[in-house]
């Protein structure tokens, strides 16, 4: 059985409210708030980026694991705003967490699944024996164009697991991966924005490909929505994850706690796994838990996991730490997203 | 006298998977089908489009339908803003009383959904004059202006304006090939975002792709041969300065009221005799004074006629108005909407509107206008 071993998590403390950037726009914040589902949104300061979280959430993921990090000999590194374009992060992280070099680095990209399809990767290197554990890091520094819809919803946020075959607080029952030529989200290359199709992100993108995965996984799991505690899907807004929820048969019960979306925002390849883990602060023993990414591009992987006794241990705390926030005004937002 | 024999429409709507000329070639096909006609029996085609030059870089588009069709018979493209749909059946029309020739195929289409939002109303806002453009004005807030004056002059809110919505969402969900086929309540109606104040997003019609195509022939053989069947008793084409600001009055579409005119005095029709209409409903403002304009409520009483809703389907008035559920529900693919509207007609007159038909219709008119009231087409049919 491979599964999770452990995790961690990275929040910025600056918050921008979706009022401040509606008044910048003079737009009516009440009409933002309420067709994205939105309140605010976590933004990295200055200093920080994707690998600078990505650090913070993998050292939190190895802090009170007894492993031995030498016996980590993979890092996968999936983000949309890795600090180069060439030269890894993975291996910078990998120095950084002091686990040697007799391991196996690159970075991914897959839009906002860049980290689900390499933690399918690594599960599949675990069991084939190449390593005892993989670390996977999901971490973006999110950015939108000025006045472009996406600016109330990009943000920043890191989440990191460390995947392996024994002693595990989540077993991987099972999983799925959709894929298709799905253009709906992207940045070329020398270009510092990333451009959409507007609505074109929703219905043939972000929910087709969703509904494809999970019912593809049900099916063969021969599982049904209601056997499941809990349900992550990826949050783009908070609109889209209650609505593909519903579309598949989903309660809002099940998707509750997942949706941090409205007031951390939407922190790209560490948006689905930053619902995972404040999922896991609520989760039991023998819970079954659902869980789909999407990237544009297109494709969605699907999960299911189950928490064995060792969830109630190895939980961490969110709620608590993701209320230590501070909020800033727009001109403070560009300056830390360098966009000034 | 030239008879309308055949009508088909694609559904509207954001059709993603379909091109502007899959959408064209479906509409033909589509048309020929229904119309129990042979490619080779059509004589020329008019197609109606705006922004294929614009947001596709496809201007010899007539060509494109050649090759689709695979035939070497004239083909024109034409283009009059929002009323390109419109102004090609009139060339059409007037084709075939100038030419010897029997049949001819009138296509309108747009893509527009493969554009972003800014690019599609930057390319839509081509249709207003240059000056206009110059000083911001999109056609939104064109008709926030016109809406505006014609609050200032009757004393109207924006409730009234709802009430056009209301009824042709209605009658958009009785439409299977509507872009939107949702009921809404007034609420949601007032309470959806301002995109310039006066209007809304649900006083305003949609960005659509669609495409639909009629056959017009004057052969009394092939007219007989059809169970389903109108003649054209009116087309009468009018028009206006582009400027907004060049024009006496705001609150009124001239060339609506000349095109109107000209129409019922060709047809020796009075406005009572219209049993359904579809008018260019682009923004709810638009469908008030158009129905002033066209002479069917006195000037400065529609916003208070629309909220008796004596237009709307299942009403025992004598007029309903927008049964396709209009530009607003039914969608506005810009090229396609003129066709669409005559289309809509023809249906009603033919018995094949279904659960839309308006029982005993027999005379019906369609209103197309291209910018804010620059070009206007109104058309009036019947046996």
């Amino acid at each position: 059985m491979v599964g999770v071993v452990s995790y961690g998590f990275y929040i910025p403390k600056y918050r921008i409210t979706v009022d401040e950037i509606a008044k910048t726009w003079r737009k009516n914040p009440e009409d933002v708030k309420k067709s994205l589902n939105m309140r605010e949104k976590a933004v990295a300061g200055a200093d920080e980026d994707s690998l600078t979280m990505g650090f913070e959430s993998a050292a939190m993921a190895l802090q009170e694991t007894k492993i031995d990090r030498k016996k980590i000999n993979i890092v996968f590194f999936g983000s949309e705003t890795p600090p180069y374009v060439v030269n890894p992060a993975s291996t910078i992280l990998g120095e950084f967490l002091n686990i040697g070099n007799n391991y196996l680095a690159y970075d991914t990209q897959f839009a906002c699944k860049a980290a689900t399809g390499a933690m399918i990767s690594a599960f599949g290197m675990i069991k084939s024996g190449f390593s005892k554990y993989a670390l996977i890091c999901a971490s973006d520094k999110a950015n939108a164009k000025p006045h472009d819809p996406l600016e109330y919803t990009a943000s920043s946020g890191s989440a990191s697991f460390l995947l392996g075959d024994s002693d595990l607080l989540l077993e991987l029952i099972d999983f799925e991966s959709f894929s298709s030529d799905t253009p709906d989200f992207w940045r070329r290359e020398g270009i510092r924005y990333p451009s959409h199709g507007g609505r074109f992100t929703g219905k043939p993108s972000y929910f087709y490909h969703i509904q494809q995965a999970t019912k593809v996984l049900l099916r063969k799991t021969k599982l049904k929505p209601e056997n499941f505690a809990h349900a992550i899907f990826h949050m783009p807004n908070g609109k889209f994850p209650q609505e593909v929820a519903a579309s598949l048969g989903f309660t809002k019960t099940q998707i509750e706690k997942s949706l941090v979306v409205s007031h951390l925002g939407n922190s790209y390849t560490a948006s689905v796994l930053m619902g995972l883990v404040s999922t896991l602060e609520s989760a039991k023993k023998g819970d079954l838990i659902f869980l789909c990414s999407y990237g544009s591009g297109a494709g969605s992987d699907a999960f299911i996991f189950r928490a064995t006794n060792k969830i109630e241990r190895r939980k961490k705390e969110f709620e608590k730490i993701i209320n230590k926030k501070k909020n800033i005004d727009y001109s403070t937002y560009l300056k830390f997203m360098h966009i000034i | 006298m030239v008879s309308l024999i055949g009508y088909y429409t694609t559904k509207f709507g954001e059709l993603w998977n379909l091109s502007l000329f899959d959408l064209v070639s479906e509409a033909i096909n589509g048309v020929l089908k229904n119309a129990k006609l042979e490619k080779k029996q059509i004589d020329a085609v008019f197609f109606g489009n705006m922004m294929a030059g614009v947001l596709g870089n496809n201007l010899h588009s007539s060509a494109k339908i050649a090759e689709i069709l695979k035939v070497n018979i004239p083909v024109f493209r034409v283009e009059a803003a929002c009323a390109s749909g419109g102004l090609a059946f009139h060339l059409g029309k007037n084709y075939l009383e100038t030419n010897r020739v029997r049949t001819v195929l009138v296509v309108g289409a747009e893509k527009m959904t493969d554009s972003s939002p800014e690019e599609t109303t930057s390319a839509l806002a081509s249709a207003a004059s240059g000056e206009e453009q110059e000083a911001g004005l999109t056609f939104p807030g064109l008709y926030a202006m016109i809406a505006q004056s014609y609050f200032n002059n009757y004393g109207y809110n924006e409730k009234n304006l709802a009430y056009v919505s209301y009824k042709n969402h209605f009658h958009g969900s009785l439409n299977e090939k509507a872009h939107f086929r949702k009921r809404l309540t007034m609420e949601q109606i007032l309470e959806s975002p301002y995109i310039a104040y006066p209007l809304k997003v649900l006083d305003s019609s949609p960005i659509s792709d669609g495409a639909s195509a009629v056959i017009l022939s004057s052969d009394n053989f092939l007219i007989k041969k059809r169970k389903e069947s109108v003649n054209v008793l009116a087309n009468e084409v009018a028009t206006d300065t582009i400027s907004l600001k060049e024009r006496k009055k705001i609150d009124e579409l001239l060339a609506t009221k000349i095109a109107a005119e000209k129409a019922f005095a060709v047809s020796k029709l009075k406005r009572s005799d219209i049993d359904v209409a579809e008018v260019h409903d682009c923004f709810s403002i638009a469908e008030i004074l158009a129905m002033e304009d066209l002479g069917f409520w006195k000037k400065g009483e529609g916003g208070k006629r629309i909220t008796e809703l004596s237009t709307m389907f299942g009403s025992k008035s004598s007029l309903i108005v927008n049964t396709s559920g209009g530009l607003k529900a039914a969608g506005h693919p810009v090229g396609a909407t003129g066709i669409k509207q005559i289309g809509e007609i023809f249906l009603q007159l033919t018995d094949q509107a279904t659960n839309r038909q308006v029982k005993g219709a027999e005379i019906g008119l369609a209103h197309n206008v291209g910018g804010s009231g620059g070009t206007v087409v109104v058309t009036i049919l019947g046996n």
